[in-house]
């Protein structure tokens, strides 16, 4: 995927998405789901045509993607480390291992670390709070990670 | 002969190394010349025993764990093929006394079976209850239910076969049945086990629920951060239409039922019933004012219900043994059994069913085990994060609807998360509120304004700005949460905050939260 897509070449990427899902009771977060999937995070460019698509407002669809947690806006690092933040994993040292992982990155919870490599994500329950503290790491799951385990990921991660 | 080995798939135990185990133990069996085969099943639930990992022997099936890779070696050595001693050796895998003292209803198979296999899930009595529904009335379901006293495991509790009944006599051409996959509380992980582990259950409970009620169409809303229980409920769902589980005619019968998966996109709220429609409709996920009930116009405005994981998958067990059977186990007005879910700090972590009726303390102390970290327990968290905090004192409370009720917390989804004392239970009560200010909706004032203000109150106490003036002000702004918001979000967000403050007066005092800015 390049980076410099033209408006037009994301309209027919995100066009064919939604005729795809265009047929389903409830399309519009499927279709937001594999836009993100294809591109990393929802150009600003796919709303008008989802809305076109589906025959709503751009106001609409924005509302939409901007109410849940999981739409981006902007175009994650390589890699998406989520850490869990909620009770069960706090009970485990999650604090200090998110306070850990935005040192080490030298980012905020949500931001993208600055030569665009690794993006850190807070998340709420991972449904592994027996094996707290829990973290997903480009979508796997990890568990019991404490600050050595998480360094490693960030080493592998880095290279 | 072939040795089956059993290695679970359930992403609890993928998260502590179940794939890396199972990629070892493949490489050394073909090294060594033995003949196996793995089976990725579903987790018992004893998580500080994975990834736990089971061979069929002669005697039965044999488990060890918790094994990681560098345990494989010493194991083929040990000859575990045909169940050697080792040191991860635990004994027949139905004798290891968290899951021998368990009453497995709704997890009859969990663990046992292969997740993606009919046949396994039909040799081990599955679709009996199915097989009975079909040969009955609608009425006559909807009484099983009725009788056997299930409740609404998502949190609220509601009789599951009243609800039903409404949807069963509601006119409509179409209707639905929505499985509320969204398990957003912390410290609960039995929908994410159950879909991981035994997803034909669901299925079977959600087609249940169709004969009741006349709903040809289902969907199952599940969370996006449950990638695996996604993608194996939908492989499920692939095999269900491939032998005629799932289709126009349901098992030779004239009944048709189908059913998808949808994923939420990271919205607490959308738990939340009427939320979770709107977000299947396509919208923000806004709670919608009752009535009208989803019962009446639900998704698309047609008949629908709505219910949690472990209410459908408690389905199939009533239909296959009768009301009485369930109704029989439990206390008071809570009949059968419940999935406990014990988290955090504890040393043993896991899924533990039974009938209502336990003490907490019975559940933290003795089954848990007590903390992970071997210090003293300080507060146990039960329903997720709109749940109240539990001091020692409260250890007798037995685990009972109204019985929890009573001691002004809830029971929730049935997550029980242990904190050890070195927890500040005032950062806890900021959480709570932050949680909420994060989450809501911002439908109404007092959730989406409110919570803001709880968590600058609590700064404010921290800091030594009044404390006690402070106090009584977050004593007020519960009360206004409570009674001026929509949904429980806003409305239960007092529970975790008040009994902090009730509870643990001590941590309510100025001092730095150690808490990083935002
Ligand atoms: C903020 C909020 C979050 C909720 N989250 C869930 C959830 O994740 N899963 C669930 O089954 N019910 C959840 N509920 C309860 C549902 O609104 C509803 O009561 C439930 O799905 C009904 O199913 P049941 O009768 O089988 O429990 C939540 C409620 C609220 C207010
Ligand atoms: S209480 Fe909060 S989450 Fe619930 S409806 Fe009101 S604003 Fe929305
Ligand atoms: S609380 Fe962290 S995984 Fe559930
Ligand atoms: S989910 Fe983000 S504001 Fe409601």
């Amino acid at each position: 995927m390049s980076l410099t897509e033209t408006t037009e070449e994301i309209s027919i990427r995100v066009g064919t998405i939604c005729d795809g899902l265009s047929g389903l009771e409830g399309a519009l977060l499927p279709i937001l789901h594999e836009v993100q999937e294809e591109f990393g995070f929802i150009p600003e460019g796919a709303l008008q045509t989802i809305a076109k698509k589906l025959n709503l407002s751009r106001a609409e669809v924005h509302g939409v993607a901007s109410f849940y947690h999981d739409f981006r806006e902007e175009k994650p690092g390589r890699h998406v480390i989520k850490i869990c933040r909620a009770e069960a994993c706090q009970s485990m040292g999650a604090d200090d291992l998110g306070d850990h992982a935005k040192r080490k990155l030298k980012v905020d919870w949500s931001e993208t670390t600055s030569d665009k490599n690794v993006t850190l994500e807070p998340v709420f329950c991972l449904g592994l709070c027996a094996c707290a503290p829990a973290a997903m790491v480009d979508g796997k799951v990890v568990g019991r990670v404490n600050k050595d385990r998480l360094d490693r990921i960030l080493s592998e991660v880095r290279s | 002969m072939t040795v089956k080995i059993y290695i679970p798939l359930d992403s609890g135990s993928v998260a502590l190394g179940a794939d890396d185990v199972a990629k070892a133990i493949a490489a050394e069996a073909i090294k060594r010349g033995e003949d196996v085969q793995i089976v990725r099943n579903g987790s018992f639930g004893m998580y500080w025993l994975e990834p736990m990992v089971e061979v069929e022997t002669s005697r039965g099936r044999l488990a060890y764990g918790p094994v990681a890779v560098e345990d494989v070696d010493s194991l083929f050595d040990a000859g575990f093929l045909g169940g050697g001693e080792h040191k991860r050796f635990l004994g027949h895998t139905q004798d290891i006394p968290f899951l021998k003292a368990q009453t497995r209803l709704t997890f009859q198979r969990c663990g046992i079976i292969d997740p993606v296999s009919l046949d396994d899930y039909r040799a081990n009595d599955g679709l009996k209850g199915l097989e009975n529904a079909l040969r009955m009335t609608s009425e006559d379901i909807v009484k099983a239910v009725t009788d056997s006293g299930l409740r609404g495991r998502g949190g609220a509790g509601f009789p599951t076969g009243i609800k039903w009944n409404t949807v069963r006599q509601a006119p409509g051409d179409q209707k639905y049945i929505v499985c509320n996959a969204d398990e957003g509380d912390s410290g609960t992980f039995a929908d994410r086990m159950i879909m991981e582990g035994e997803p034909f259950v669901l299925i079977e409970g959600m087609i249940i629920a169709g004969l009741a009620t006349g709903a040809t169409k289902g969907y199952v809303y599940t969370r996006s951060e449950y990638p695996d229980a996604i993608r194996i409920m939908n492989e499920a769902i692939e095999v269900a239409r491939a032998n005629k589980l799932l289709g126009p005619k349901v098992l030779g019968s004239d009944y048709a039922f189908d059913m998808e998966v949808r994923m939420g996109a990271g919205a607490y709220v959308c738990g939340e019933e009427t939320s979770l429609l709107n977000s299947m409709e396509g919208k923000r996920g806004v709670v919608r004012a009752k009535p009208p009930l989803p019962a009446l116009e639900g998704f698309m405005g047609r008949p629908t219900v709505v219910n949690n994981v472990i209410s459908l998958c408690s389905v199939p067990v009533i239909l296959e043994k009768g009301a009485e059977y369930y109704r029989d186990f439990g206390m008071g007005r809570s009949r059968g059994t419940i999935p406990i879910q014990i988290a955090g700090n504890v040393k043993h972590g896991g899924l533990y069913e039974t009938a209502f009726g336990l003490t907490l303390g019975e559940i933290v102390d003795q089954i848990g085990g007590g903390t992970a970290s071997g210090r003293p327990v300080k507060a146990v968290q039960v329903g997720g994060p709109l749940g109240a905090y539990f001091p020692q004192e409260l250890f007798d409370t037995p685990f009972d609807y109204e019985a929890f009720a009573k001691a002004d917390g809830l029971i929730g989804h049935a997550g029980v998360v242990v904190f050890d004392d070195s927890v500040d239970m005032m950062k806890q009560a900021r959480f709570a509120m932050e949680f909420c200010a994060i989450e809501s909706c911002g439908k109404c004032t007092p959730c989406r304004i409110g919570s803001t203000r709880g968590t600058e109150v609590v700064d404010k106490i921290a800091r030594g700005e009044d404390p006690e003036m402070q106090k009584e002000l977050l004593a007020d702004l519960c009360e206004t949460m409570k009674f001026g918001s929509l949904c429980a979000l806003g409305g239960f967000t007092p529970y975790p905050v008040m009994s902090a403050l009730t509870h643990f007066p001590d941590d309510f005092k100025p001092h730095a939260l150690d808490i990083a800015a935002e």
